[in-house]
């Protein structure tokens, strides 16, 4: 459905042109979601505004169902894909369901009057992602994550081939990200159009994308199913920076930590898994049975409102939760260093 | 132009604000309103006519006293005529400036068109005293004509240093910009002056005090036709309007030309103010109070209601300022800017301060 032709990205001034990846030639196809990855300053916004319209390319096409969107009217461009942004809309006394009728604007004429057809639209859209008592709220009084609801009932009421939603999930919490990417996964089932969406969520592209584009910096583009570039190293490649290591067994960012020391764990469960992971946060390892024995030994509780036990050069010490647990090691381990 | 009426929301859908139900209660009262001051505008002055009179003259029918009709017809329709157009026009003029640069303290006066329409009456004016006013006032209709054409040139040309940095500058430099304007015109309008004969110097201080009385019927073929296409120009145009609500960028996404409504609307605004500052002189506050009052009302930015509401409330205004301005006072001391700086600063102030970044347009 959406077809990039040999396109090059960035942009043109007078004396020169800054090209930011180039050669991108791809094809995403109806029912799809494709996430675009990529560090800051690659050229993922450019990449969404050039596919969106919103900005020419150096070179190459893009196409929707064959036509080029830089060279057909606005209003033409806007029943085949719409647009939602990052900034926040501060559109004064406009009710949700105005707003969303807004989406019928290439659809409708001069005088701007909906028809039956297009209110039926508009509610079903509403309906779809949920917002339907939202409707006769005013946008301004709307949070975040219902503001961002409303924007994509908009985009849906376009009724466009291909949605471009750039960022949209950046001012939202973590339970609304999931829950806007899970809607965006069923629209784009349930409607037979695609989704094509930035997104610097990086585990949350992983989880829900059909298909992923990573745009390196400098590029070339890489892309495939999340999976393949996570095997393949691509995005590795793609983030790789100082004290960050994207871990492939995870599928999550690292922090390099420096090591300050070794101890041995014992206890198993939930309390355990959680308590390695607070070691790790202060950079010490678990003894993992190779070498010898540490000589810090840590016990973890075994139900709800155990202590933590600390043994090692003959003192014994009991934590009440994690926290005094970090505070004692970190205490620890910055003596023997000294 | 549909039915204003005609809410957006689907009519009993739940959760319809009474606001919203009561939409039709609100444009009644805006044309019974701007009906009620019309009449007590011909009413009212210091020969004091019957209703039942003015009414009587209104449909046709014979009246009382010769002279009634006299001062009916020759004084006191014109100008409510003039002050229901120019109250319309400003208002309209003033909402399509506060959406286009998404402000909500743009205005005719606020961005400099007033100012610009100023000097460019002046300049006319002046050139008539090198020309010799004999031979314009021997032409008369010329002149007028030489004047509503300063009038835009000056509006038009402010109206375009104004867009060309709107997109750069943030919402509050673009009124200081549209400030300074102003006062640079006027300054230049005082060295203008400068070269006119002391008799075309009073007859524009008297025009620049601003006022809707020093129009009459001769004057109409010029005025009425001109503000009737901005007028329709601006109900034309709602719709880009509504669009450019999110911004000139989802505008475009939306299938809008952005770029042609910016002309449109600007160009609008142009045809709107600059008749009726040739005609009337500066009219100060209207242009910009006139949209938020109507927003107040009907609660609403769509266009499609908004557009509509403030022409009647614009006109409700100027009839309004224009009634308290020629009560028979004791001494004639109110000049029709005192009274829309008297109605309007507030206003102005409350929007201030209830917009308090200045930075989005919530209104």
């Amino acid at each position: 459905m959406l077809t990039l032709e040999q396109l090059s990205i960035g942009y043109r001034s007078r004396r020169d042109e800054t090209v930011l990846a180039s050669d991108i030639s791809l094809e995403l196809s109806e029912g799809e979601l494709v996430c675009l990855l990529g560090p800051n300053g690659a050229g993922k916004s450019t990449l969404m505004r050039t596919v969106a319209g919103m900005q020419p390319p150096l070179a190459g096409r893009v196409l929707v169902d064959g036509d080029d969107i830089h060279s057909m009217p606005a209003r033409d461009r806007a029943r085949r894909l719409s647009v939602v942004l990052t900034e926040r809309v501060h559109a004064g006394l406009l009710t949700a369901y105005a707003l969303v009728g807004l989406g019928r604007y290439p659809h409708i004429n001069w005088s701007g009057r909906l028809t039956d057809r297009d209110h039926k639209v508009i509610r079903e859209c509403l309906e779809r992602v949920g917002a339907q008592d939202l409707a006769h709220r005013y946008v301004s009084d709307l949070s975040d994550g219902e503001r961002q609801r409303v924007m994509m009932a908009r985009a849906l009421a376009q009724e466009p081939r291909l949605m471009v939603l750039d960022e949209i999930t950046a001012f939202l919490d973590l339970p609304r990200r999931v829950d806007a990417m899970r809607l965006l996964r069923r629209v784009v089932r349930e409607t037979s159009r695609a989704v094509l969406l930035s997104t610097h969520d990086l585990e949350l592209a992983l989880r829900a994308a059909d298909r992923v584009w990573l745009l390196p910096t400098g590029g070339p583009l890489a892309t495939g199913a999340p999976e393949d570039l996570v095997l393949s190293g691509a995005f590795e490649a793609a983030f790789a920076s100082e004290g960050v290591d994207f871990d492939r067994a995870r599928g999550e960012f690292q922090v390099h930590r420096h090591f300050v020391g070794e101890v041995e764990l014992v206890g198993d469960g939930l309390a355990r898994y959680w308590t390695a992971r607070a070691l790790e946060r202060e950079g010490v390892h678990v003894w993992e049975g190779d070498g010898p024995a540490p000589p810090i030994l840590v016990v973890v509780p075994d139900g709800e409102g155990g202590e933590w036990i600390v043994s090692g050069g003959g003192a014994q010490v009991r934590h009440p939760c994690l926290y005094d647990l970090a505070l004692e090691l970190r205490a620890r381990f910055q003596t023997v260093e000294l | 132009m549909n039915q204003p009426t005609e809410a957006p929301a689907p009519p009993g859908a739940p959760g319809a604000d009474l606001r919203t139900t009561l939409r039709p209660v609100a444009f009644l009262l805006l044309v019974g309103g701007v009906a009620g001051v019309f009449v007590l505008e011909l009413m009212i002055g210091s020969v004091p006519i019957p209703p039942d009179q003015v009414v009587r003259y209104l449909v046709g029918a014979q009246v009382e006293e010769a002279a009634w009709r006299t001062i009916l017809f020759e004084l006191r329709i014109p100008r409510a005529i003039t002050a229901l157009i120019a109250g319309a026009a400003l208002g309209a003029a003033g909402l399509q400036l506060q959406t286009l640069f998404r402000n909500p303290l743009a205005g005719p006066w606020a961005l400099g068109l007033t100012a610009g329409a100023q000097l460019g009456v002046a300049v006319v004016v002046a050139a008539g005293a090198v020309v010799g006013s004999e031979l314009l006032s021997r032409l008369a209709f010329l002149s007028e004509i030489g004047i509503v054409v300063g009038a835009f040139i000056g509006a038009g040309g402010v109206m375009a240093v104004i867009a060309s940095v709107a997109r750069r500058v943030s919402t509050i430099t673009l009124l200081v910009l549209g400030l300074m304007l102003g006062f640079l015109a006027q300054g230049m309008v005082s060295v203008v002056l400068h070269f006119t004969t002391e008799t075309q110097g009073r007859v524009f201080a008297s025009w620049n005090d601003g006022s809707f009385a020093g129009v009459y019927w001769d004057h109409f073929p010029v005025l009425l036709p001109l503000v009737a296409v901005g007028l329709v120009g601006a109900l034309l145009i709602v719709k880009p309007l509504n669009a450019l609500l999110l911004g000139e960028r989802y505008a475009g996404t939306l299938g809008l030309s952005v770029e042609r409504a910016r002309l449109s609307a600007l160009a609008g605004a142009v045809i709107l103010a600059a008749p009726v500052t040739a005609y009337c002189g500066p009219v100060l506050f209207v242009g910009m109070i006139v949209p938020h009052m109507a927003r107040g009302l009907l609660n609403t930015s769509d266009h499609r209601i908004l557009m509509p509401a403030a022409m009647l409330m614009g006109s409700l205004l100027g009839l309004s300022a224009d009634l308290v301005v020629h009560l028979p006072w004791e001494r004639h001391v109110l000049h029709l800017n005192a009274v829309n700086a008297l109605i309007g600063a507030p206003v102005v102030i409350g929007v201030v301060l209830r917009n308090r970044q200045m930075r989005s347009m919530a209104v």
